[in-house]
C-alpha cells in the first residue's frame, strides 16, 4: 500500500463519492453545533421538510453570547435570549444532546468537544466556526463551515468539499523556558503569512510539537485558520491516547485498545508524500505579540514594531505590502521601529478557545501568584468550559487571580468577539490570550488587541506593559 | 424543494462596479459580530462595513456614486477569518451579486458559492484596472459571465478565473448543495457502517 498522510487516509475512508460538481462528499463523524450560526440553518431545513440525518453524531453547546457574569434566565440582552431559546427548541424538535447552561459539561465549543472525549482521531469532525481546527490536535481532520453547509451537514451528515494539500511543518528542537505554543502559531503565521495556508491543511510534527501536551497542541492548531489553512492537525500518539482514556464519549476497556490500534493506524506514513514542507527552529523561538491588525503581524518580544520604510523585514515580506503595515500602524498608533516591550496596556484577557484550558490558566496563574496587576489595568481570567474552571478551582487557581486583581469568570467566549456584556471600550489596548487581532474585534471598533500566550498576558497584567515574561518567571 | 437547480442556474452578473481596495479585509469588518446576534439573515445588508464605514468617510459604500453597485472588486484575501455566512449574505442583501478579486478566503469563497454570490479572481492587474475604472466612471457598466470567463468593462475585458467546481456548481444551479448530498443517501450510510467510531469501535 502508498504511504499517505493522516489527511488523504481519513480523507478517503470518509469519502461518499465524487460529485458531478468534482467536489467531494464527505461523511461528517462530529457535527458540533452552538447558538450563533445555527438558527438560520435549521429554519431552512424547515422551511424544506427535511430532518437531521444523524442526530445522534450532532452535539450541541451555547458559549459566545452567554453572559460570563449574571447567567440568570432570560438574559439582560434580549437578542441573546433569542439565540439561546431558539438552540433549546432546535436541539428539542430534533433529539440532538446540548450542553446547556444548566449542564456541567457547557463551554466553548472547541473546549468541551475534546473534554468530553468527542473529538477523537481519524473523525471528520465540522463546527460553523472556523475554530473547528483545533480538533486536529487530536489527528482528527477537522475543519470550519458556514451557515448553509450547517444546513447541509444537517440534513445529510456529509459536506461538499474541495480536497486539501498538505503542508508539513515540523518545528525541531525544544521550546525554552516561557515559550509556548502560541509563540510557535503566531511564530509560523508570521513566517508563512496569514493566506500562505491558504488550500492547505497543516501537519504539524517535529520534536517540539511531540513533546507538547494535548493543551498545547490544541492552541496551535486552533490559530491554524489564521494562517489561511483551513484546518491544522497533528498525529495522535500516546499522549493523544493518554488525554482520551476516561473521558466521558471515549470508548471504554477493550474497546479502548481496539480504538488506540485504529487511531495509531491512522497517522501519517514514515515517508508520506507532503505537498510541501517547512521547518522551524524552536530553540529560536521567544515569546511573541502581535502589533498590528492580523494575526501575522508579530513581533518577538525583545524585537522592535516594523518600520515599511526600513528594509523588508521577514514579516514585512509574508505581508506582502508595506501599505498594509502603515494602516496597521495607523490603527495602532504605534510608532515604527518602536520597541514592542514596554507598550502600555489597558486592560487584560487570559481566556478563548486558544488559550482557556487548565494549563493555560496554570501558565497565567504562575506569572501573577502573590502579585498585584497595575493599577490602570483591567484584567479578566476566564475559563473555556465549566469542567475547566471547577478544575481550575479544585487547585485554588481562582484565589491567585482574585487575590492579584483579576476578575474570575464563567465559561464562555467572553472577550474574545464581541457578542456578550464583555468588551474593549474606547482605543483601550488589550493584552489578550485569543487569535484575532483585527479592528473591532473586541468589541469596540477602534479598540487595540494584541495577541500573545497567557502567561505573557499575565506579565502586562502585572507590569501594565508589553514584558518578556522569562524575566518574571523564577 | 420550490425550485428546481435549472431555475437557478447562475451565468451573467450585470451592472455597476463597486471598488473596494486593501488586502486582507476579514469578515470581522464586513459584518460586525454584534449583527451575529440574530437569528435570521435579514436586515444585515444595512450594516455591511458598518465600522468602517463609520470609521472612513471616503468608504466607497458610503459613496452614493457607487449606490446600486452589483459587482464588487477587491484585491487580496477578501473574506478572511471568521466562517461567519453573515459575511456574503450581508453582501448579497447589500445588492451584490458578483465579486471579483485578487484572491479570497477558503471559507468565505464556500459560503458565498453556496448561496449563489459568484467569486471570480483576476490578476492583479485585470482588479486594478476594474477597481480604476469604476472610480474613473462609476456609471460603468460590467458584465461578468462566468461560463465565458471574463469580465467586459466599457468595451475591455478583464479574464477572470473560479475553481471548476464552483464554476460547475453556479453554471447547473446546484451551489445549493443539500439536494445533491442527500440524493444517494444509502451510500452516506454505507461509509457510516464502515467506521469503527460509529459502530463504538
Ligand atoms: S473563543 Fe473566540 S474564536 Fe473561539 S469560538 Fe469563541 S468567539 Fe470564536
Amino acid at each position: 500500500m502508498s504511504r499517505r498522510t493522516l489527511l488523504q487516509k481519513v480523507w478517503d475512508l470518509h469519502t461518499v463519492r465524487r460529485l458531478p460538481t468534482g467536489q467531494t462528499q464527505l461523511f461528517i463523524g462530529l457535527h458540533l453545533i452552538h447558538e450563533v450560526t445555527t438558527p438560520q440553518a435549521f429554519d431552512m431545513l424547515r422551511a424544506r421538510g427535511a430532518g437531521v440525518a444523524f442526530p445522534e453524531r450532532t452535539y450541541a453547546t451555547v458559549d459566545h453570547i452567554v453572559p460570563t457574569r449574571d447567567q440568570g434566565r432570560p438574559f439582560a440582552d434580549e437578542l441573546a435570549e433569542q439565540m439561546m431559546a431558539a438552540l433549546e427548541r432546535n436541539c428539542r424538535e430534533f433529539g440532538i444532546r446540548f450542553a446547556d447552561l444548566g449542564s456541567d459539561r457547557q463551554g466553548i465549543v472547541h473546549v468541551i468537544g475534546p473534554e468530553l472525549g468527542l473529538t477523537q482521531p481519524g473523525m471528520t469532525i465540522a463546527c460553523g466556526d472556523s475554530h473547528t481546527s483545533t480538533h486536529g490536535a487530536f489527528g482528527a481532520v477537522a475543519f470550519g463551515i458556514g451557515t448553509s453547509q450547517v444546513r447541509d451537514v444537517l440534513a445529510s451528515q456529509s459536506l461538499a468539499i474541495d480536497p486539501l494539500k498538505v503542508r508539513r511543518i515540523t518545528v525541531s528542537g525544544t521550546l525554552g523556558p516561557g515559550v509556548y505554543a502560541k509563540d510557535v502559531i503566531l511564530e509560523i503565521i508570521a513566517r508563512l503569512g496569514v493566506k500562505g495556508g491558504v488550500g492547505f491543511a497543516y501537519e504539524y510534527g517535529g520534536p517540539a510539537i511531540e513533546q507538547m501536551s494535548m493543551d498545547e497542541r490544541m492552541t496551535v492548531c486552533n490559530m491554524s485558520i489564521e494562517g489561511g489553512a483551513r484546518a491544522g492537525y497533528v498525529n495522535p500518539d500516546e499522549t493523544t491516547f493518554r488525554y482520551l482514556a476516561g473521558r466521558p464519549f471515549a470508548p471504554e476497556g477493550d474497546a479502548f485498545e481496539r480504538a488506540k490500534q485504529w487511531w495509531a493506524s491512522m497517522a501519517s506514513d514514515d515517508g508520506a508524500p507532503y505537498d510541501d514542507e517547512v521547518v522551524i527552529d524552536g530553540d529560536a523561538i521567544e515569546p511573541r505579540v502581535t502589533w498590528g491588525i492580523n494575526p501575522g503581524q508579530s513581533v518577538g518580544v525583545s524585537e522592535r514594531i516594523p518600520d515599511p520604510g526600513a528594509s523588508a523585514t521577514e514579516e514585512a515580506q509574508a505581508d506582502a505590502d508595506a501599505g498594509a503595515l502603515g494602516e496597521a500602524l495607523d490603527f495602532m498608533g504605534f510608532a515604527a521601529g518602536a520597541p514592542i516591550a514596554g507598550t502600555k496596556v489597558d486592560v487584560a484577557f487570559v481566556g478563548s478557545c486558544t488559550n482557556s484550558r487548565l494549563t493555560d490558566l496554570r501558565e497565567a496563574a504562575r506569572v501573577v501568584r502573590g502579585q498585584r496587576i497595575a493599577p490602570h489595568v483591567r484584567a479578566l481570567a476566564v475559563p473555556g468550559s465549566k469542567a475547566v474552571r471547577q478544575a481550575a478551582e479544585a487547585e485554588g487557581l481562582h484565589e491567585v487571580f482574585l487575590e492579584a486583581g483579576f476578575e474570575w469568570r464563567g465559561a464562555g467566549c467572553s472577550m474574545c468577539l464581541a457578542m456578550n456584556p464583555d468588551r474593549l471600550n474606547g482605543r483601550e489596548v488589550c493584552a489578550s490570550s485569543s487569535n484575532r487581532n483585527f479592528k473591532g474585534r473586541q468589541g469596540s471598533p477602534t479598540g487595540r488587541t494584541l495577541l500573545m500566550s497567557p502567561a505573557m498576558v499575565a506579565a502586562a497584567a502585572v507590569s501594565g506593559e508589553v514584558t518578556d515574561v522569562r524575566r518574571m518567571l523564577g | 424543494m420550490a425550485t428546481s437547480s435549472a431555475d437557478r442556474r447562475i451565468d451573467r452578473i450585470s451592472g455597476t462596479a463597486i471598488p473596494l481596495r486593501g488586502n486582507n479585509i476579514d469578515t470581522d469588518r464586513i459584518i460586525p459580530a454584534r449583527y451575529l446576534k440574530a437569528i435570521t439573515f435579514e436586515g444585515l445588508g444595512e450594516h455591511v462595513f458598518e465600522d468602517d464605514r463609520a470609521s472612513m468617510p471616503d468608504h466607497p459604500f458610503e459613496n452614493p456614486a457607487y449606490a446600486g453597485a452589483s459587482i464588487l472588486v477587491v484585491n487580496e484575501n477578501f473574506g478572511s477569518g471568521s466562517s461567519r455566512e453573515h459575511a456574503p449574505q450581508a453582501l448579497k442583501r447589500w445588492g451584490i451579486g458578483a465579486c471579483v478579486g485578487e484572491s479570497f478566503s477558503e471559507i468565505f469563497l464556500g459560503n458565498a458559492t453556496t448561496i449563489g454570490l459568484p467569486c471570480a479572481t483576476a490578476d492583479a492587474e485585470g482588479v486594478e484596472r476594474l477597481m480604476a475604472s469604476a472610480e474613473g466612471n462609476p456609471r460603468t457598466h460590467l458584465t461578468l459571465s462566468v461560463a465565458g470567463g471574463r469580465v467586459e468593462a466599457g468595451g475591455h475585458f478583464v479574464p477572470i478565473r473560479m475553481p471548476d467546481a464552483v464554476r460547475e456548481a453556479l453554471l447547473s444551479g446546484q451551489w445549493d448543495a443539500t439536494a445533491l448530498l442527500l440524493d444517494r443517501f444509502d451510500e452516506v450510510r454505507a461509509v457510516s457502517a464502515r467506521l469503527p467510531y460509529v459502530a463504538g469501535f
